[in-house]
């Protein structure tokens, strides 16, 4: 640690130089431009096709990723809050966004159906025809209280942001109070997420249970669009995202409130000593860090296509944390680094899509084997490299001066 | 190892395919989990599907072509199997898929396989209220697994009071809605059914078998209706061979469990306990002994057994080829046609159907355990078609699938019209 | 049952008289009578088998009852091309030997595909068992007798008093005889024929709490509903229901029209379905279709078809009152005797106490089960975790891995109680050795980073979780528990709890006082506080910091691997068993208060109960037991940090 405490020290950058303080923003900013023109480019929606539609939703998710890491790397590698449930938040964003996709896409296609009939529905058959079509999966056909305005997108969108927000402010405003931290908070942090899975796995909860939401894919008034374009659609709006977070990120950690956070992450108590509200700038980052995950998680589930709670299980969560710490803490655009490369090779190597390797004796099935090295990764990753991929551009920077 | 061999025959069998036709060799996808926690009964059903793809190409292909194995492995993930599918379908350009085994996967898939027109193939016993176009529905229906077996318990065993145990997902939810309204329809009072849902993988089993022992002090026949699904079998069989529930007292019936389920459990306690598939291993036919003897000779291994979503991928396979000969192109609008009035010999005898409803028409076994962990055949219907929409439930009572008349899925008869082209998911 | 009443009867003559018949004419005696009956044999079911059985009996050619003891256990086989039957064995090539059924001679052979197997099922064999009981209860084999006593506990009937009677005098083994007064109490309560017989009979059945008592009693005060203009006279009523109150208003109505004694109310979609059948012009009732979207307009258009008499008015609730009024809603006992009905249900009252006392008596020793259980997953996590500070994430996969040894162990030796004993060290000794490796390996580089301990401990936990799939494979494997632990401890009919639950509340026990033993009792303990007090001071007094952390992470992970064994035996043997037990024990651990040994006693025993608990609430769903036990482990941490158990001062470590 005793790395970070030097840069705890090193004076605030002065007013209105904050780019010029941080050439790491301009270069992610270029570069995240350059790879969406090359993506749109090179996509079937919208350029020579030489991507597949499913490609681009990967992409798309896989900023939706980095997004939800550098959220992550905020609470955890500048302020030292080990979170293992920010994934629950993702989640929220997501069933927030799916409830309004699912909901207004049935209500059309009940529409349809009812309108063609001799007599034009009421509003409450329309309601109740869409329970049926909705809950109908899951044994039931009454439209649970929860889902009462999920026909409306503004109020769905509000949901994205202010549940996560909400549960952020409420259970950070807990442990904090209380003075949880360390091992016992990300213990905490890793309980509530379970719990959320627990409660959402169940079927009463208005869900849909284990089933989940699906066909999010579709957006609802644009069932007509093919999907190459949807996916483009929604392959900006993530890197967009990505861009406007990073900016808001690296803004808020690179002022005094930077300072700050970094120095309850060092040393909580001289902190509070020194007369600040560490309890207020925690939940603030808890809470800030929370709600873009929740914007994170409404951008990835409609181009997955599905959420259900094992989405948000405690190993999704703890995953994060090993992204974050495999693209090296403490710098923004290492969690994006460590995200990116560590999902993506995921699923290539899983996919079945990377040749198997033959050493004659052995063969290499990566399918099989790709955990086994990827765990042993982490390991060799914090023993050796406890400044992740991250640390390698310190190395290259320091090469040329 | 044995994998080892698998994906290696899949690879010799792409090396030798002669593209004769300019779509040869036929991709045909597999879209099974071969890790997390549904490989336990998913990798089964790859290997079966090797297997016949094998099988097949020894027997000269599908016109005049090789066929060529694409196995993916959506790792138990939801969200996965419906990117693969789309992974299939636009980059494999797969002309059939066989695949999935929970209905939350199958789920997860069907928007993209309705949006890309794939065609699909699902082996598994599952809650009905769907007919999707583009799936083919090769296991049970409720009304050919279900509701026959609550029948055999009022009828055979005399049950009056119905204990409805279920893992807390989507196919227990609905078959125990089903379940529920049909009972009450026959007269079973509310208060003489129990429901009960577990977790995934539930552990912790002695109260809720204390519970339903505690059941029989009503005066009235308690039976079990177990839709507990995959790992908790094993948990919930081994405290009921605990506590000495005998099938005599308290029969159990399982619609998830099958000989794979069994063979990870000493059986001798919980003979005579009951089961219902469309197949049993112990089947004594001359094609069931030789599907059995390919499948050890394939796998190599003479202790694996055979299961019912097995045969289901096997008249499922059979039946494409058939209806690829017969339409002469692997085009999915063509063979969907071609599917309608399939005829394929059952394993356990008789003749699979496949009607407009995307459903086939099989007998319904009932098999009590036996100690070496097979199932006695006590009983074997005529085929039962499968039905879509179950007859019970207010909201699906009206509603009819037929593709080749209607051209719908989902047709209410009250209102005579198509209620939705695409399925629900 | 009725239907059996003759045949039961002829066949208490036939014991008296068999042994005096002469044998019959034909040569084929029971073959001919069969075939008389032939699709009932074939075929059985328990709709048909009285009648079988009634035929059969009253031919009464020789060999009839034994026959039927093997056609009930599968024992014969019908040769479809004459519809004759056989007794069989196993012949060479898979082939039966056929056995003629009168003579007992040999056949000829049939493969099995030729023949077709019998195979009645469970409710003919009761069926059939029933009918033997007569037979059985004279058997001189005390097993036999057992098992009639125990068919006729499962289809208790009026006619097996007299049999019961009969046996019970010539009994000579007295706990079969306490058996078989037990049996003829429950009888005489149910269908003795006197009235004070049975209210004798019922009120000896006060305060018993066992299930067959209050079986018998629940089926005396069988109810079915009915309704009428008043209550008929002689009926046993067992409760008067007002409609609107304790029978819903609809429900009651709906009686009264399935009865046609009002008109049918109209479905949830009637007046829609109404009006579209009376479209005219695009109007209905002279309102325009496309008004129709909102149910005032539907009801006004309603009202004028009505009007205009072209529909039956519509059922209000006014209507449905009124009809309803006029009937008397009521359940009525199926025993026509109130002497007989009100005994037994003051004797089912006088159960309750006792019930509930039970009940709560099981729901506690499945709440310590369950906490023993916990304990045992966390108690390794107490040490390495509770003690070191370390925070293992792969402390599931040496759960895992300790199950997977007993597995193997049971693979090479066949015994399993041996196996067992086997298997207990040897988890041990496996988990001991993998513990000790990581910690030389990994988590000595840690110490002063505990964050990243659960990084690098994770990233071992999936490694090893994949490791166990490619060797194991995905399918669960079957640890088995050896016979004498395969049982139940039978407290009564109520409270019963598997013996291998009980052995597995030992072993806890046993751990904890094992490590309480180590840690306070021994050099090796004294040691091990003095590192987690103050390593640079321990380190001073010449202890070995490198060596006692080694150790004391090697006896966490060892403690996991029996822990693995024990859980492998109640639960599933999977790669992913460990990471189901992971969050859980963390909780446990956290809830119990870190570095403590009694801390973590007093968490398992804690969510034990507290899942219990809330299971006993809501019984349906096990999965909210769990959500609200993890809610209040979140909101206790908040109030408690440190725990139930908080050390104080520098114990504290912080």
């Amino acid at each position: 640690m005793s790395i970070e405490i030097s840069r705890v020290t090193t004076a605030p950058a002065p007013r209105g130089s904050f780019l010029r303080a941080n050439p790491s923003v301009l270069w992610f900013m270029g570069l995240l431009g350059l790879f969406t023109l090359g993506v749109t480019i090179l996509s079937e929606g919208f350029g020579i096709g030489a991507i597949s539609t499913n490609l681009v939703k990967i992409l798309g998710m896989t900023l939706c990723l980095c997004l939800i890491a550098i959220a992550m790397d905020v609470v955890w590698g500048y302020c030292g809050i080990l979170s293992l449930g920010h994934f629950a938040f993702f989640g929220l964003g997501g069933y927030a966004i799916g409830m309004w996709l699912m909901y207004a896409r049935t209500e059309i296609v009940i529409r349809d159906s009812l309108g063609r009939g001799t007599i034009p529905p009421t509003e409450l058959e329309v309601a109740e025809g869409v329970a049926a079509q909705i809950f109908g999966v899951v044994g039931s056909s009454e439209l649970p209280l929860i889902w009462s305005f999920a026909g409306s997108l503004p109020f769905q969108l509000a949901m994205v942001v202010l549940v996560p927000g909400l549960l952020a402010l409420v259970f950070g405003w807990l442990a904090f109070r209380s003075r949880v931290t360390g091992v016992y908070l990300s213990i905490l942090t890793q309980a509530m997420t379970l719990a959320l899975a627990l409660y959402l796995f169940q079927n009463d909860t208005g869900l849909r249970g284990n089933n989940g939401l699906s066909g999010l894919q579709n957006i609802p008034g644009y069932q007509h669009v093919p999907q190459s374009v949807i996916s483009m659609w929604f392959f900006w709006a993530s890197a967009v995202a990505l861009g406007a977070g990073y900016l808001l990120f690296a803004w808020v950690v690179s002022g005094k409130f930077g300072s700050v956070i970094r120095a309850i992450r060092d040393n909580e108590a001289r902190v509070r000593f020194l007369g600040y509200n560490v309890e207020g700038y925690k939940l603030f980052v808890f809470t800030i860090t929370a709600v873009i995950s929740g914007i994170a998680g409404a951008l990835y589930y409609p181009q997955a296509g599905i959420i259900n709670p094992a989405e948000i299980a405690p190993i999704a969560s703890i995953y994060l944390a090993v992204w974050v710490a495999i693209g090296g803490r403490g710098r923004l655009y290492g969690a994006v680094i460590g995200a990116a490369s560590v999902s993506l090779l995921s699923s290539w190597l899983t996919g079945g899509g990377a040749p198997n390797i033959d050493l004659g004796l052995f063969r290499i099935v990566w399918t099989d084997w790709w955990l086994v090295f990827l765990g042993l990764g982490f390991v060799a990753v914090t023993l050796f490299f406890p400044k992740g991929m991250g640390g390698l551009f310190d190395y290259l920077v320091r090469k040329k001066p | 190892m044995i994998k080892k061999t698998l994906l290696t025959t899949a690879a010799t069998t792409a090396l030798l395919a002669a593209p004769a036709y300019a779509n040869c060799p036929i991709q045909v996808g597999v879209l099974h989990s071969l890790s997390g926690s549904m490989a336990i009964s998913e990798t089964t059903l790859r290997d079966v599907m090797l297997m016949l793809v094998d099988q097949q190409n020894a027997k000269g292909g599908v016109l005049g072509c090789q066929l060529e194995a694409v196995v993916v492995d959506p790792a138990s993930d939801w969200p996965l199997f419906a990117e693969l599918t789309r992974q299939l379908l636009t980059v494999n350009e797969v002309d059939v898929i066989f695949g999935a085994w929970t209905s939350v996967s199958r789920k997860a898939l069907l928007p993209v396989l309705e949006e890309l027109n794939g065609l699909f193939f699902y082996p598994v016993q599952y809650e009905g209220q769907e007919s999707s176009r583009n799936v083919f529905y090769t296991g049970a229906a409720p009304n050919q697994q279900a509701i026959p077996a609550v029948d055999y318990f009022l009828e055979e065993l005399g049950v009056e009071s119905f204990a409805l145990l279920g893992t807390d997902y989507v196919y227990p939810r609905t078959t125990n809605a089903i379940l529920e309204s049909y009972l009450l329809s026959k007269g079973i009072a509310a208060e003489d059914i129990f429901v009960n849902y577990t977790p995934f993988g539930h552990a912790d089993w002695s109260t809720i078998v204390g519970d339903v022992i505690g059941l029989g002090a009503g005066g009235k026949q308690v039976g079990v209706i177990s839709t507990i699904n995959g790992d908790a079998n094993i948990g919930f069989y081994t405290e009921l061979a605990a506590q000495g529930v005998s099938a005599d007292d308290i029969p159990v019936v399982a619609f998830s469990v099958g000989e794979e389920e069994l063979s990870g459990l000493d059986t001798s306690r919980l003979v005579g306990h009951l089961a219902a598939w469309n197949y049993f291993m112990s089947a004594d036919t001359p094609a069931n002994e030789e599907f059995i003897a390919a499948w050890h000779e394939f796998i190599g291994d003479e202790n694996r057994v055979t299961n019912d979503p097995m045969e289901a991928h096997y008249i499922g396979f059979n039946m494409w080829v058939n209806a690829v000969e017969a339409a002469g192109t692997t085009d999915v609008d063509a063979v969907r046609e071609a599917m309608w009035g399939q005829e394929f010999p059952n394993l356990t005898g008789g003749t699979a159907v496949m009607n407009t409803n995307h459903h086939l028409s099989k007998p319904v076994l009932i098999g009590e355990i036996r100690a070496d962990g097979q199932f006695d055949i006590i009983s074997q219907t005529e085929e039962v078609p499968g039905l879509a929409w179950s007859p019970f439930l207010e909201d699906s009572a009206t509603l009819v699938s037929d593709w080749q008349e209607l051209e719908c899925g989902m047709f209410d008869t009250a209102t005579e019209t198509c209620v939705q082209l695409t399925s629900n998911y | 049952m009725l239907r059996l009443l003759p045949c039961i009867a002829f066949m208490i003559a036939l014991i008296l008289v068999a042994p005096l018949r002469a044998s019959a004419q034909s040569d084929t005696p029971l073959q001919d009578v069969l075939q008389t009956v032939q699709p009932l044999v074939a075929s059985p079911s328990r709709g048909t088998v009285p009648e079988m059985l009634a035929a059969l009996i009253t031919a009464d050619a020789p060999g009839t009852v034994a026959f039927l003891r093997a056609w009930s256990d599968r024992e014969v086989y019908e040769r479809p091309e004459d519809g004759f039957f056989f007794f069989a064995r196993e012949g060479a090539d898979r082939n039966l030997v056929l056995i003629d059924i009168d003579s007992g001679a040999e056949a000829g052979t049939a493969s099995s595909r030729d023949v077709n197997q019998i195979r009645p099922n469970a409710g003919v064999r009761r069926e059939v068992n029933a009918a033997l009981v007569q037979f059985e209860l004279l058997n001189p084999n005390p097993a036999r007798r057992l098992a009639a006593l125990d068919s006729i506990a499962r289809s208790p009937d009026a006619e097996q008093i007299e049999a019961l009677e009969i046996a019970l005098e010539a009994e000579e083994d007295s706990a079969i005889a306490v058996r078989m007064q037990r049996l003829l109490d429950l009888l005489n309560a149910r269908f003795a024929t006197d009235t004070a017989t049975r209210v004798d009979a019922i009120d000896g059945l006060r305060g018993d709490i066992s299930t067959e008592a209050r079986r018998a009693l629940n089926q005396i005060l069988q109810t079915q509903s009915g309704f009428g203009e008043a209550v008929p006279e002689g009926t046993n009523v067992a409760r008067l229901r007002v409609p609107g109150d304790d029978m819903p208003l609809i429900a009651a109505y709906a009686v009264l029209s399935d009865a046609g004694l009002a008109p049918a109310r109209p479905g949830r979609n009637a007046i829609r379905d109404v009006l579209r059948a009376n479209v005219v012009d695009g109007t209905v009732g002279g309102i325009p279709v496309h008004q129709l979207d909102n149910d005032e307009a539907r009801r006004a258009a309603y009202l004028a078809l009505e009007q205009a008499g072209t529909v039956a008015p519509l059922v209000t609730t006014a209507d449905m009152e009124a009809a309803v009024a006029q009937y008397v809603f009521y359940d009525a006992y199926l025993e026509a005797d109130p002497a007989v009905t009100q005994a037994a249900r003051d004797a089912l009252d006088s159960t309750r106490t006792r019930i509930s006392i039970w009940q709560f008596v099981g729901i506690s020793i499945d709440a310590l089960s369950l906490a023993s259980i916990f304990f045992l997953a966390a108690i390794g996590l107490a040490i390495t975790f509770g003690v070191m500070r370390v925070i293992n994430m792969a402390h599931g996969e040496f759960i895992m891995m300790g199950a997977y040894t007993g597995y193997v162990v049971q693979t090479v030796i066949p015994d399993y109680t041996v196996s067992l004993v086997v298997a207990l060290p040897l988890a041990f000794l496996v988990t001991f050795a993998a513990g000790v490796l990581m910690e030389r390996l990994v988590i000595r580089h840690l110490y002063t980073r505990p964050l990243e301990t659960l990084l690098a401990t994770f990233g071992i936990s999936i490694a090893l979780q994949q490791l166990a799939k490619n060797i194991f494979g995905t399918q669960a494997r079957p640890l088995t528990a050896p016979d004498w632990l395969a049982g139940a401890i039978q407290v009564n009919d109520l409270v019963s709890v598997a013996s291998i639950r009980v052995a597995i509340f030992a072993m806890a026990i046993g751990f904890l006082l094992l490590l309480l033993y180590i840690l306070n009792r021994t050099r090796l303990g004294l040691e091990v506080r003095a590192v987690t007090q103050n390593p640079g001071m321990a380190a001073s007094m010449g202890i070995n910091p490198d060596r006692i952390n080694m150790l004391t992470f090697g006896l966490g992970s060892g403690i996991a691997g029996v822990a693995g064994v024990s859980i492998g035996l109640v639960a599933q043997v999977t790669s992913e068993m460990g990471a189901n037990y992971i969050v859980q024990s963390f909780m446990t651990v956290v809830v119990g208060g870190v570095g403590s040994v009694f801390g973590t006693l007093a968490g398992a025993t804690l969510i034990g109960f507290l899942q219990k608990g809330i299971e006993w609430f809501n019984p349906a769903n096990t999965l909210a037991a769990q959500t609200y036990m993890v809610l209040f482990i979140i909101l206790f941490i908040q109030f408690r940090p440190k725990g139930i158990v908080a050390l104080k001062g520098r114990a504290a470590g912080d």
